[in-house]
Formats: structure tokens, C-alpha cells, sequence
């Protein structure tokens, strides 16, 4: 263990947390030192984001101690965690879109008048120390995702920080995003703050690391220290760290576990056919969709996908996506342009037909769109088909047949259950995902059209479906694939378009080195630079 | 609806469930009577009595015959999460064309036809009424809770000039419906005096039971009930959903009414409304939504009130204690739930913030809590 005599150690011994059915902390045990930064690694679900709700006070461990310099302490609320200087940046956003950089930075002031004044005078501290600049009074809303980040790294460390928290920071970054984020990381650390850096892509803990420790099921299972890691290539880090993170797995989830834990770049590889000679599978005329919520609708998309290819959609989450892909899907109306399926104008046809014609749809959303947890695994197998002979007949039923579907399909996607008859609901994240792609990906699919389809899942799962998407286009299924994963995209896709605002703004053929950088070229044009 | 693996283990468990809530409700109620002076042996002893004792059970199973439509009407929204809470207006509704047009069909046409015409005018004034929050709730997404409730104000207006105005019987100075004569009104199950309507209520539970356990039909109010984005992702038209859902829901409710006119009154006074909605509603959630569960339930109660009218009397006791019982139930089923659910979770009964706050002054200064 990495001790130094600074006062500014916060240890965390035998931390313990259970939710009913999973212990999320066993027993964990890590010091985080001023000045460094300490890595946190695992795979979804092995616990990190636990251990971070603790350390936010937003939890409260079963046993354990937190200790700040030798002094224990009891983070029992999110304000005693800001009062004792910890700050965390979340995963996803908790900025008031319709307020301005400096409103919501000033949300958390405890006094009763605010002081303006004195708030901005503190963003510029912050801001020189990051070495960025922010408009304190630009919109929120306004700033790009990046941007976003080093607002919301401000306002973690508004109270003058002891530790700051990062939890996923690059997971939604283009790779020009991710390099600024890696300088201001630097100057947070020279400035003498820890840093708790959570990820789950080895390839950022040895860049911006300086120790790291690894989750597995809840338990910490290694830990490299300051010294062995500046000693290590980076070869020999990867691979002591994959063995950490897999422990007696490593052998069965094979040569793909360092490509699955983001060790290296993302290839593709390359196809032996050409696309250009293949039909069009699906192609969009100028589409805008129209819908009753609030979301970015689609606005004039055009594109064409080609039988057995896939298109890539890459963008920042919350661009457009839902509403493209529940377009193709049927689920919302198209307001203008033209939707062919194999020249077949399908535009004006609901769910139900485009379901039957073979277009599918895997929603982002699996747990509240994609299935009803309430009820059986063999329902949610045959849902799509209600009333569909042979699972009905006269309106009636037949429990038979719709139990041998779906011990058909149980046993062909390898979906862990006790039986067909159990909740939907209760299976992991991988699994219900399976399901649905058991359901999509049979009976007559020809087009699939994937929301995120690996987001938090674990990393064997995340292999098979990506194997799954491949296979279905190797057998002449088309792919479209709208995913937030650059990393994902560019190892599946043939093509990748970029989203914004509704608006697709690029295309990039993924044709080997530098896709990564001409997507994320287009993202940055079209969110950071042009407005 | 969940197929549990442990399926004696599920229907155990929804037994306890259903069954403790009213228990306890009871048990709270007699402490209440206690509190306030009454007798609460007295007071069940007579509901015993005057609801099931000599030929009163055969009152308890007429009154159980409006009381269980209203309930399967509920149940057909409630299943779909459409909180219909318009069923006094709608009961009110069926049963003034019952009250009103009855008499003018009977002197026109066979006693049977007119009935036919009369039970369908009334489920297709029910349905209308209901279309206006349905299609606001469809294409809005106007909260069905608040407008289902203000149509029900509405309808009980409607119903009240109705019986003033051009229902109004001029024979008698109170403002009321002309009454229908006994050859008119629905035949007795030989041998008894109770209505064939509590047959049709019976065959109606079991029919929607069938209809929403085993057809596709039941399955797509279920996916709808469920979660309405998973209905739109499976291809469902949610706003038929909605429009039909309210329709045979409100329609039921308003034939309850019309059964209850033919069946029982045989006329209908101005601002009368036995709001069985109200009642039936906590009988609804105990019986999980399943109109064959509620028969016990819709029976428990409809002994309880027919008998209990009289008992509070004796008990010295006000007509609307009953409704502080139903309350009670709601309330203690809360607490079953509650209990039941931290108990399958393996939680301690207690939340984590109370708890911690409870054994706070026990731990001792010395050692600083860690957590």
C-alpha cells in the first residue's frame, strides 16, 4: 500500500455495502494521496460506482471506516462530503441546462443573498487552475460536452477540493475532448489535490495514472503502486491489470479481453466485399421527425444502408438518436421526406408491418421500452408476435408453444434464467439484453436498427452482442448502430455518420487509421465550434 | 400476470396479503368503537345479524350485484394503469336512463326488449361520457384522475336536472323518477328474492377474468398497464388503448347503475348517489385486480354494509362508520405492502435513516461512528 507521511491521506478500510441480492463493496480497502492520481478499475457492476456514491456521502457503507490525515469520519450526507472538501464529477450531467455557468455553480452557496461578485472571481481561480476558459455567462445548455465537464469539474471543486472524484469523465468525449481533460487533470494534481479517476478503459489508467487498484465483484483485487507503475511498460501494466480484472476468467474470455478493456485503439476489420455492389437495404429521403415530448426530433436525415453493412451514428448522447431510431422503427411519425425498405416506400406503415417486413429495433431503453419485468422471459420472447399463430389461437393463448419458442431461443442466445416462466425483471442487464436480441434478430429480421447496445453491460456480454451484430450481417442482415461508444463504432461499423442537434453533420468512411479522430473532428465542428 | 416460479408459495402470499389488511382494519375499528363509547361486539354481532342471519344474506347478495360491476369496471382500467375515478357520475349516468327512460320504453314495448334497450343505453352513455377524459389523456396526456373527476361532478349535475326536469314523475311533489312497477323489473333467481342481476355481475367477473388472464387482448392491456413505452415499442395504438379501455370501463360502471334502477329501486330521487365506487375502489387493490378475487371482497363487504347500517344504529354508532372501516382497510394494506415487500427484500422492517436515528442515543461517545 502506498502510505506517505502527508496529512492528507483519505484511507478507506474494509468498506462494506450490500443491496438486497449483491454485495457491492466487500470489504474494500484504498488510500488516496494528495497529489497523485489513483485510479479506480473494474468492470460495469464491480462496484466502483458504489464506492463513490460512499465517498459522496450519497450512501452510507455497512461497515467500514473513512478516515481523512489519521481522523475518521462519518460522510453521512452529500454536504459533509463538500464540507470535507470531496468533490465528484458524475458520469452524466447535473447541470441545470436552462441556467448560466455561473447559476449553476452558485446553486450549492449556502448564504442568503447571492454574491455575484466574489463567484466570479472564484470561476476564474478555477478556470486559470484548469487552464480553460468559461463564460460564466453562457448558457449551459449552449456548451458542448466537453465544456460541460470542466464547468462541472468547477463546481466539484467550488469549495476548495481535497479530493476530486471523475467518474467515467472520457466516456462521452471525443478523443480532442479527452486530451484537454488530460491537461487539466495534470494542473489539478500539480496543485497538490488527489485525484480518484474512475474507469473502465485500461488505456487511460496508464496515461493519466500514477496508481492504480481494481475492482472484481466488489472486492478489490489489485492494486499497482506509484513506483511499480512508473516502472512497468506498458505491456507489463496491461497485462497485470487484465489479470486482475478477469482472475480466473482471463483464459475463457481469451485474446479479446485487452481489445474489451479498451486496451488499445479500436480496429476494424476490414471487409473482403465490396458494399458499393450490394442492394440498398434501407435508405432515408430527407426525414424530419415529429414527436410530443421534448426531445431533439430527427431533422432531414439522408442516408442509405446497404445489405449486410453496418452504419455507424456516432454522437453525443441525447442528439437526435431516440428520435432516428425510433423513425426507423415505426414508433414515431415521420412530418416530411420518404423512408424506403428494399424500395418499398415504408414511411406511412406503423410497428406492427415494418415488424413483419423484417425491420427491428433494439432499444436503448431495455429495461422500460424493451421489456416488462413483471412478466415472464417467455412472454417478453413473444411479445412483438401478440395473437400471432402459433403462440395464439382465437385470442387464446397457448402456453405451449409459446414455451417452446422460447426454450428455443433461451438455449440459442445462452440466456441465463432459472425457466421461461421467471421475471424478465429480475435477470442481470446482460441478459435481458439478450433477450431482446433473441427477439429482434430472429423470424425474418433483415434490418436492425441498435440503441446503444452495449451500454453497461459487462464486458463478456458486451463481446457477444457485438459478435451477435457481425454475424447478423454476415447471413445479409443490415445494421444501423447508434451508439455514444467511439471505441464501439469504429470497430463495427463501415461507415460512420455523426449526429447533432437532429442533423447529420459528417461521414467518415471506417476505413482503417484516423476514424476516431475524423468523427470526433465532426462533433467538435459541429458542437463546439460553430455556435 | 407474474408467473412466479413458487407458485403455492405466490398465491400464499397474496392470500396474506389480501386478508390480514382487513383483519387489521377490523381489529382497529373495534378499538375505535371502544374509544369512542360503542360496543364492538354489539356492533359486528349485528352486522352478523342483519347481513346474513334469516333471509338477510339474500339482501348482502342483491346489494353484491352493482357492487362487483362497479368493481370489474374498475378493474378494466386499473389493469391498464388508467385511473378512472369518475364511477360515481357514470354510475349515475346508467342509472338515470334506467330511472328515466324505463318507464316510457315499458309503456311501448315488451318488458324484455325494453330492458336490452335500456341496459345498452345506458353502457353507451357511460362509454360517451368517458370519451372526453379519454382522448385528453390520449393526446395530451392530461392526468385522467383529475378530468375523470370533474366529468363525474358534471354528470351528477346532469343527472340531478334530468330527474328535476323531464324524468320528474308529477304525481309526487318530491323531485324523483316515476316509479317502475314490479312486473317490470328484473325476475327474482326462483326461489329467492334475490335479482338476476347478481348472476350477470357473477358471469361478468368471470368473463373479464377470462378475457384478462388469457387473451391476447388481457396481454396487451397488461404490456400497456405495464409500461405505455413498451406498448408503443411493441406496436400498440395507445390512444384506442386508452379511448377503449375508459369506454368499457365507464360503461360498466354505468350498467351497474341501470342493473341497480331495474333490479332494486325501481325509481330514483334527486341528489341520491350510494357512491359504491368509493367503496369498492381498496376492495379492488386487495383483490390485486383480478374480478374473480373480488367476489369474496365485493361479498365481505356487501354483508358489512348491509348489515352495518343497522348495526351502527344499535351500536350508537353514525351510518358512515362503515366508510372509516374501508378507509382502514386502504390504509393497513398500505402497511401490509410496506412490510411485505422489505420482507421479501430481506430488509429489517425499519428504514435504514430511522433506524440508525433510533440506536443513536444507545452508542456511546467514545467510538465515533463510522457509519
Amino acid at each position: 500500500m502506498t502510505t506517505t507521511a502527508s496529512s492528507d491521506v483519505i484511507s478507506l478500510r474494509g468498506i462494506t455495502k450490500a443491496f438486497p441480492g449483491v454485495v457491492a463493496n466487500n470489504n474494500v480497502s484504498l488510500d488516496i494521496v494528495s497529489g497523485q492520481v489513483h485510479c479506480l478499475l473494474g468492470e460495469n457492476g464491480a462496484g466502483k460506482s458504489t464506492l463513490i456514491s460512499i465517498l459522496a456521502g450519497m450512501q452510507r457503507p455497512d461497515s467500514g471506516t473513512v478516515s481523512i490525515g489519521g481522523v475518521p469520519v462519518d460522510i453521512s450526507s452529500p454536504k459533509v462530503a463538500v464540507d470535507l472538501g470531496i468533490g465528484v464529477v458524475h458520469q452524466h450531467s447535473t447541470l441545470v441546462p436552462a441556467f448560466t455557468v455561473l447559476e449553476n455553480l452558485m446553486l450549492g452557496e449556502s448564504g442568503v443573498m447571492l454574491d455575484k461578485t466574489r463567484a466570479k472571481q472564484r470561476l476564474e481561480e478555477l478556470a486559470d487552475l484548469l487552464g480553460v476558459r468559461i463564460d460564466p455567462y453562457a448558457l449551459t445548455s449552449d456548451l458542448g460536452l466537453g465544456q460541460q465537464q470542466q464547468v462541472e469539474i468547477a463546481k466539484a471543486m467550488w469549495k476548495g477540493s481535497r479530493l476530486l472524484v471523475l467518474d467515467e469523465p472520457t466516456s462521452m468525449l471525443t478523443p480532442q475532448a479527452i486530451a484537454h481533460l488530460g491537461t487539466s487533470i495534470e494542473r489539478v494534481k500539480a496543485r497538490g489535490l488527489a485525484v480518484m479517476l474512475v474507469t473502465h478503459k485500461l488505456r487511460e489508467a496508464y496515461a493519466m495514472g500514477d496508481c492504480v487498484t481494481i475492482l472484481r465483484d466488489g472486492r478489490s483485487v489489485g492494486h499497482i503502486t506509484v513506483d511499480e507503475l512508473a516502472s512497468y511498460s506498458e505491456q507489463k501494466a496491461q497485462d497485470k491489470i487484465l489479470a486482475a480484472m478477469f482472475g480466473d476468467n482471463l483464459a475463457s474470455v481469451g485474446d479479446v479481453a485487452s481489445e474489451l478493456a479498451g486496451a488499445a485503439e479500436a480496429t476494424r476489420e476490414m471487409r473482403t466485399f465490396a458494399l458499393e455492389s450490394r442492394p440498398i437495404r434501407l435508405e432515408l429521403r430527407g426525414v424530419s421527425s415529429r414527436g410530443s415530448g421534448r426531445d431533439i426530433e430527427a431533422d432531414d436525415i439522408s442516408f442509405t444502408v446497404r445489405e449486410g453493412e453496418i452504419l455507424g451514428i456516432a454522437g453525443i448522447d441525447g442528439h437526435g438518436q431516440g428520435a432516428l431510431s425510433e423513425l426507423v422503427a415505426g414508433q414515431r411519425l415521420a412530418s416530411s421526406g420518404t423512408v424506403l425498405f428494399d424500395g418499398v416506400d415504408i414511411t406511412r406503415i406503423g410497428v406492427r408491418s415494418r415488424q413483419q417486413l423484417g425491420v427491428r429495433y433494439v432499444t436503448d431503453d431495455r429495461l422500460h421500452e424493451g421489456t416488462i419485468g413483471s412478466m415472464s422471459v417467455a412472454l417478453n420472447l413473444v411479445i412483438k408476435r401478440i395473437g400471432e399463430h402459433p403462440f395464439w389461437r382465437a385470442g387464446r393463448i397457448q402456453p405451449k408453444a409459446v414455451d417452446v419458442e422460447a426454450e428455443r431461443l433461451i438455449d440459442e442466445y445462452d440466456i441465463r434464467t432459472p425457466s421461461p416462466d421467471t421475471r424478465a425483471g429480475t435477470l442481470s442487464g446482460g441478459n435481458i439484453q439478450k433477450i431482446l436480441l433473441a427477439r429482434e434478430l430472429t423470424n425474418g429480421a433483415r434490418f436492425v436498427v441498435v440503441n446503444k447496445p452495449t451500454y453497461g453491460l459487462d464486458l463478456k456480454t458486451v463481446h457477444l452482442v457485438r459478435q451477435l451484430l457481425i454475424d447478423f450481417t454476415a447471413h445479409g442482415g443490415s445494421v444501423l448502430l447508434l451508439s455514444t461508444d467511439l471505441d464501439e463504432l469504429i470497430e463495427l461499423s463501415d461507415r460512420v455518420e455523426v449526429i447533432s442537434r437532429g442533423r447529420l453533420v459528417g461521414s467518415v468512411v471506417n476505413d482503417g487509421v484516423g476514424t476516431a479522430e475524423k468523427v470526433g473532428q465532426y462533433m467538435t465542428g459541429a458542437i463546439e465550434g460553430t455556435r | 400476470m407474474n408467473t412466479d416460479t413458487n407458485a403455492a408459495g405466490g398465491i400464499f402470499q397474496g392470500f396474506v396479503r389480501s386478508v390480514v389488511p382487513v383483519l387489521l382494519a377490523l381489529v382497529v375499528s373495534g378499538l375505535i368503537m371502544l374509544a369512542i363509547g360503542s360496543s364492538p361486539t354489539d356492533f359486528f354481532a349485528g352486522v352478523w345479524k342483519y347481513g346474513l342471519t334469516g333471509n338477510n344474506w339474500q339482501r348482502s347478495l342483491a346489494l353484491m350485484s352493482p357492487l362487483l360491476i362497479v368493481a370489474v369496471g374498475l378493474i378494466v382500467a386499473f389493469r391498464g394503469q388508467l385511473w378512472n375515478l369518475g364511477y360515481n357520475g357514470q354510475y349515475l349516468l346508467g342509472a338515470v336512463v334506467a330511472s328515466g327512460l324505463g318507464p316510457i320504453l315499458f309503456g311501448v314495448m315488451p318488458t324484455a326488449l325494453a330492458t336490452i334497450v335500456v341496459f345498452i343505453v345506458a353502457v353507451l352513455a357511460g362509454a360517451v361520457w368517458s370519451l372526453i377524459p379519454a382522448i385528453l389523456k390520449a393526446h395530451y396526456g392530461t392526468n385522467e384522475i383529475i378530468t375523470s373527476l370533474v366529468m363525474s361532478f358534471i354528470a351528477v349535475g346532469v343527472v340531478n336536472l334530468l330527474i328535476k326536469g323531464v324524468f320528474k314523475d308529477p304525481k309526487v311533489t318530491t323531485p324523483q323518477t316515476q316509479v317502475i312497477s314490479d312486473d317490470n323489473l328484473l325476475p327474482f333467481i326462483p326461489g329467492t328474492q334475490i335479482h338476476i342481476g347478481f348472476v350477470i355481475a357473477i358471469l361478468l367477473a368471470v368473463v373479464a377474468q377470462f378475457v384478462l388472464t388469457r387473451t391476447s387482448f388481457g396481454l396487451r392491456v397488461d404490456i400497456f398497464g405495464a409500461s405505455p413505452k413498451a406498448a408503443r415499442h411493441v406496436g400498440l395504438n395507445s390512444t384506442w388503448m386508452v379511448i377503449l379501455l375508459f369506454a368499457i370501463s365507464s360503461g360498466l360502471i354505468a350498467f351497474a347503475g341501470s342493473i341497480d334502477i331495474l333490479g332494486q329501486f325501481s325509481y330514483q330521487r334527486a341528489d341520491w348517489s350510494p357512491r359504491y365506487g368509493d367503496a369498492v375502489m381498496p376492495l379492488v387493490f386487495l383483490a390485486r385486480f383480478r374480478p374473480v378475487a373480488a367476489i369474496p371482497f365485493v361479498g365481505f363487504y356487501a354483508v358489512l354494509a348491509t348489515g352495518g347500517t343497522l348495526a351502527a344504529q344499535q351500536a350508537g354508532l353514525n351510518v358512515d362508520f362503515l366508510l372509516v372501516i374501508v378507509g382502514l382497510i386502504l390504509l393497513s394494506m398500505t402497511i401490509t405492502e410496506y412490510i411485505g415487500d422489505r420482507r421479501r427484500l430481506g430488509q429489517s422492517y425499519l428504514s435504514p435513516g430511522l433506524r440508525s436515528s433510533l440506536l443513536r442515543p444507545f452508542r456511546n461517545g467514545s467510538q465515533r461512528m463510522s457509519v
